[in-house]
C-alpha cells in the first residue's frame, strides 16, 4: 500500500530541492561584498519612508472577516451547484437553509454598521 | 429518506437554532433599556426546547440524517440537564453581567449557539456531527471569553484558549482521519463494526486512537493537557468562567461516551492504559496545585482538574457500573461548579471582584445563611458525607475496585484527603475569620432562592442519591449496548 505513495515522496523531495538549491547555489558561488547601501530596505529607488511594521486601521481586518465568510459561502455553492440535478430536492433546501442562516448574519452585521466606513 | 421526521428528531435543535437567530435580529431593534426582552427571550426559549426534549423522551433508540444523528435515553437525559444548567448560569450571571457592560444580546445568542454545540455532541453518531458540535461550542466560548475585549487579562486568555483548542481540535481530527482511513467509515457504529471484524493493522489504529484521546483529553482538562484552564478560567469574566466550567462538562462526558464508548470500546484494552495515567496525575497536580493557590477562581480551576481524574475512574474500568457512575459524578460536579461560582458572582458588585480567597473572610458573618450554602458546597467538593460530591466519588471507587484496581483506588483516596486542605481552608476563613470588608450582600430574588436551592440539592442529592443515581442508570443502559 505503501508504494502508491512513492511519487508523493519524490515530489516532497524535488519541490524541497528547487527551493533550497538556488538559494544554496547563490550563497556559495556568488561574490559576497555587502556595503550600508546594499543592505539597506529597498522601496522603488527611494530612501524608506517607514518602518514596515505599523499599525492598520482595526476597520481592514473587519472587512477581512466578513470577506472570509461570504466568500465561503461562494465556495459552498460551486460543488452544489454543480450536482444540483442529482441532490433533488433534499439537496436544493438544505443549501436554502444555510443561505437563510447567512442572510441573517447579513443582517446582524449591516445592522450593526459593520459595513460603513465612516 | 423522509426529511420531516429526520427534522422532528431533532426539533428541540432546530428550535434552539431558530431562537438564536430571532434573537439576533430581536436585539438590534432594543435600545438599552428593553434588553430585558432578549434575556426573556433566551429563558424561554430554553424552556421551549425542554418541553420539546421531556415530550419525546422514550427509551428507545432513534436515528435521524442517515445516521448522523441520534437520539436516545442518553442524549434526552444530558440535553435537559443543559438546558437546566444553562438557565441557572443566566440567573446566576445577570446581575454580574449588567454592572459589567456586558448585558447584551451577543451574550445571550453566544450562550444560546454554544448550547446548540453542546446539543450536537451529545447527540453525535457519526465523527463528522460530534467533531461539527465541538467547534460550534469552542467558537462560541472563545469569543465569550473575549467579549470584555477592554480586559487585558480576558483577552490574553481567549487568544491562549483559541491557540490550544485549534490545536487540540487539529489533533482529534488527525486522529479520526487516521480511523476512518483504517475503517472506511465515519459512522461510529461501522467503525466498532470494522474494528471488530478484525484485520486491520493495529500500530495504526492505536496511532488514530492516541490523537483521539489526546484531543478529548484536552477537551476536559486532564493532564498533560491541562495548561489552559488555569489560564481561562481566571481570565475570563466570572459569568463565562461558570458557563464553561459548569455546562460545557456535560457536553464533554457525553464526548467521551460516543467516542470512546460506542466507537472504539473494542479497543478499550489501549485506551484504558491511556486514561488511568491521565487520571493519576490529573489527580496529583490537581489537588497539590490547588493547594498553592490565592486566588478562588484558580483555585477552582485546579479543583477542577482533579475532578476530571476521578471522573476518569469510572471510564476506564469499563464496565456499565463505571460508565453511570461517572455520569453521576460529571452531574454531581456540575452542581457544585454551578454553586461554588455562583457564590463569586453573588459577592462580586460594580468594580470590584470577589475572586481572592481573601474576600470570603468572615463571610459568616456578613451572611450566615450564604456561608452555609458555601460550607455544603465546599463540603461537597471535599467528599465530605452525607453530600453528593461523597456519593459521587464513593460510586466511581466503586466502579473502579469492581474492576480490580485497588491500588488506585487507594492513592485516590489518598489524594482526596489531601485535597480536602484547600477546602476546608475556605470554610475556616468563612467562619473562623474577620470579615476584610462588610458591603451587604443583596442578589435579586431569583438567584436567592436559585442558589439556595442549588446549595441545598447538593445536601439533598447527597442523603437520596437513589433518585439520581436512577436517571443516570436509564440513561446510559438504553443507550450503550
Amino acid at each position: 500500500m505503501l508504494e502508491n505513495y512513492f511519487p508523493i515522496l519524490l515530489f516532497i523531495f524535488v519541490g524541497l530541492a528547487i527551493g533550497v538549491l538556488p538559494i544554496a547555489l547563490g550563497r556559495i558561488v556568488a561574490p559576497s561584498r555587502p556595503d550600508n547601501e546594499k543592505n539597506s530596505p529597498y522601496e522603488c529607488g527611494f530612501e524608506a519612508f517607514e518602518d514596515a511594521r505599523m499599525k492598520f486601521d482595526v476597520r481592514y481586518y473587519l472587512v477581512a472577516i466578513l470577506f472570509i465568510l461570504f466568500d465561503l459561502e461562494i465556495a459552498f455553492l460551486f460543488p452544489w451547484a454543480v450536482v444540483l440535478k442529482d441532490i433533488g430536492m433534499f439537496g436544493y433546501l438544505s443549501m436554502m437553509l444555510f443561505l437563510g442562516i447567512l442572510v441573517v448574519g447579513f443582517i446582524y452585521e449591516w445592522m450593526k454598521g459593520a459595513l460603513e466606513w465612516e | 429518506m423522509n426529511i420531516l421526521s429526520d427534522i422532528y428528531t431533532a426539533l428541540p435543535e432546530f428550535f434552539v437554532l431558530c431562537m438564536a437567530m430571532l434573537i439576533l435580529i430581536v436585539d438590534l431593534f432594543l435600545d438599552d433599556t428593553q434588553r430585558y426582552l432578549t434575556y426573556a427571550l433566551t429563558q424561554l426559549t430554553l424552556l421551549g426546547a425542554a418541553v420539546m426534549t421531556a415530550v419525546a423522551h422514550s427509551n428507545a433508540v432513534g436515528y435521524a440524517f442517515s445516521g448522523l444523528f441520534v437520539d436516545d435515553a442518553m442524549a434526552h437525559t444530558l440535553k435537559l440537564m443543559i438546558y437546566l444548567s444553562t438557565s441557572v448560569v443566566l440567573v446566576y450571571s445577570r446581575t454580574y453581567i449588567a454592572l459589567r457592560g456586558m448585558f447584551r444580546g451577543e451574550f445571550f445568542v453566544l450562550i444560546l449557539f454554544a448550547m446548540l454545540g453542546m446539543m450536537v455532541m451529545v447527540s453525535g453518531q457519526n465523527f463528522l456531527t460530534l467533531y461539527m458540535g465541538l467547534e460550534l461550542l469552542s467558537l462560541c466560548l472563545y469569543s465569550l471569553v473575549a467579549l470584555d475585549r477592554e480586559n487585558a487579562r480576558a483577552t490574553e486568555a481567549a487568544m491562549k484558549y483559541f491557540v490550544l483548542g485549534a490545536l487540540a481540535s487539529g489533533m482529534l481530527l488527525y486522529g479520526m482521519s487516521m480511523l476512518y482511513g483504517m475503517t472506511g467509515s465515519l459512522d461510529l457504529t461501522q467503525v466498532s463494526a470494522a474494528i471488530m471484524g478484525g484485520e486491520l493493522n493495529h500500530p495504526v489504529l492505536i496511532l488514530g486512537l492516541v490523537f483521539v484521546v489526546a484531543g478529548l483529553a484536552f477537551k476536559l482538562g486532564a493532564v498533560p493537557f491541562q495548561m489552559w484552564l488555569p489560564d481561562v478560567y481566571h481570565g475570563a469574566p466570572t459569568a463565562v468562567t461558570l458557563f464553561i466550567g459548569s455546562v460545557t462538562k456535560l457536553a464533554a462526558f457525553a464526548f467521551v461516551m460516543r467516542l470512546l464508548i460506542q466507537g472504539l470500546q473494542i479497543l478499550a484494552h489501549d485506551w484504558q492504559g491511556m486514561l488511568i495515567i491521565m487520571a493519576v496525575l490529573s489527580i496529583i497536580i490537581g489537588n497539590v496545585a490547588a493547594i498553592a493557590q490565592t486566588n478562588l477562581k484558580r483555585m477552582l480551576a485546579y479543583s477542577t482538574i482533579s475532578h476530571v481524574g476521578f471522573l476518569l475512574f469510572g471510564f476506564f474500568s469499563g464496565t456499565m457500573n463505571g460508565f453511570v457512575s461517572s455520569m453521576f459524578y460529571i452531574v454531581a460536579y456540575v452542581l457544585m461548579t454551578l454553586g461554588g461560582f455562583g457564590i463569586i458572582l453573588l459577592l462580586s458588585r460594580e468594580g470590584f471582584e470577589a475572586e481572592e480567597l481573601d474576600d470570603l473572610r468572615g463571610l459568616n458573618v456578613r451572611s450566615p445563611w450564604y456561608a452555609f450554602i458555601m460550607l455544603l458546597l465546599m463540603f461537597s467538593m471535599a467528599g465530605v458525607p452525607p453530600t453528593v460530591g461523597f456519593y459521587a466519588k464513593f460510586a466511581v471507587m466503586q466502579a473502579a475496585l469492581q474492576a480490580g484496581h485497588v491500588g488506585l483506588v487507594v492513592f485516590a483516596v489518598l489524594m482526596a484527603v489531601v485535597g480536602a486542605f484547600y477546602y476546608l481552608r475556605i470554610v475556616k476563613l468563612m467562619y473562623f475569620d474577620e470579615p476584610l470588608d462588610a458591603a451587604p450582600i443583596q442578589p435579586p430574588l431569583d438567584m436567592a432562592l436559585l442558589l439556595s436551592a442549588n446549595g441545598l440539592a447538593v445536601l439533598a442529592f447527597g442523603l437520596l442519591p437513589e433518585r439520581l443515581m436512577g436517571v443516570c442508570a436509564t440513561a446510559i443502559l438504553h443507550s450503550i449496548q
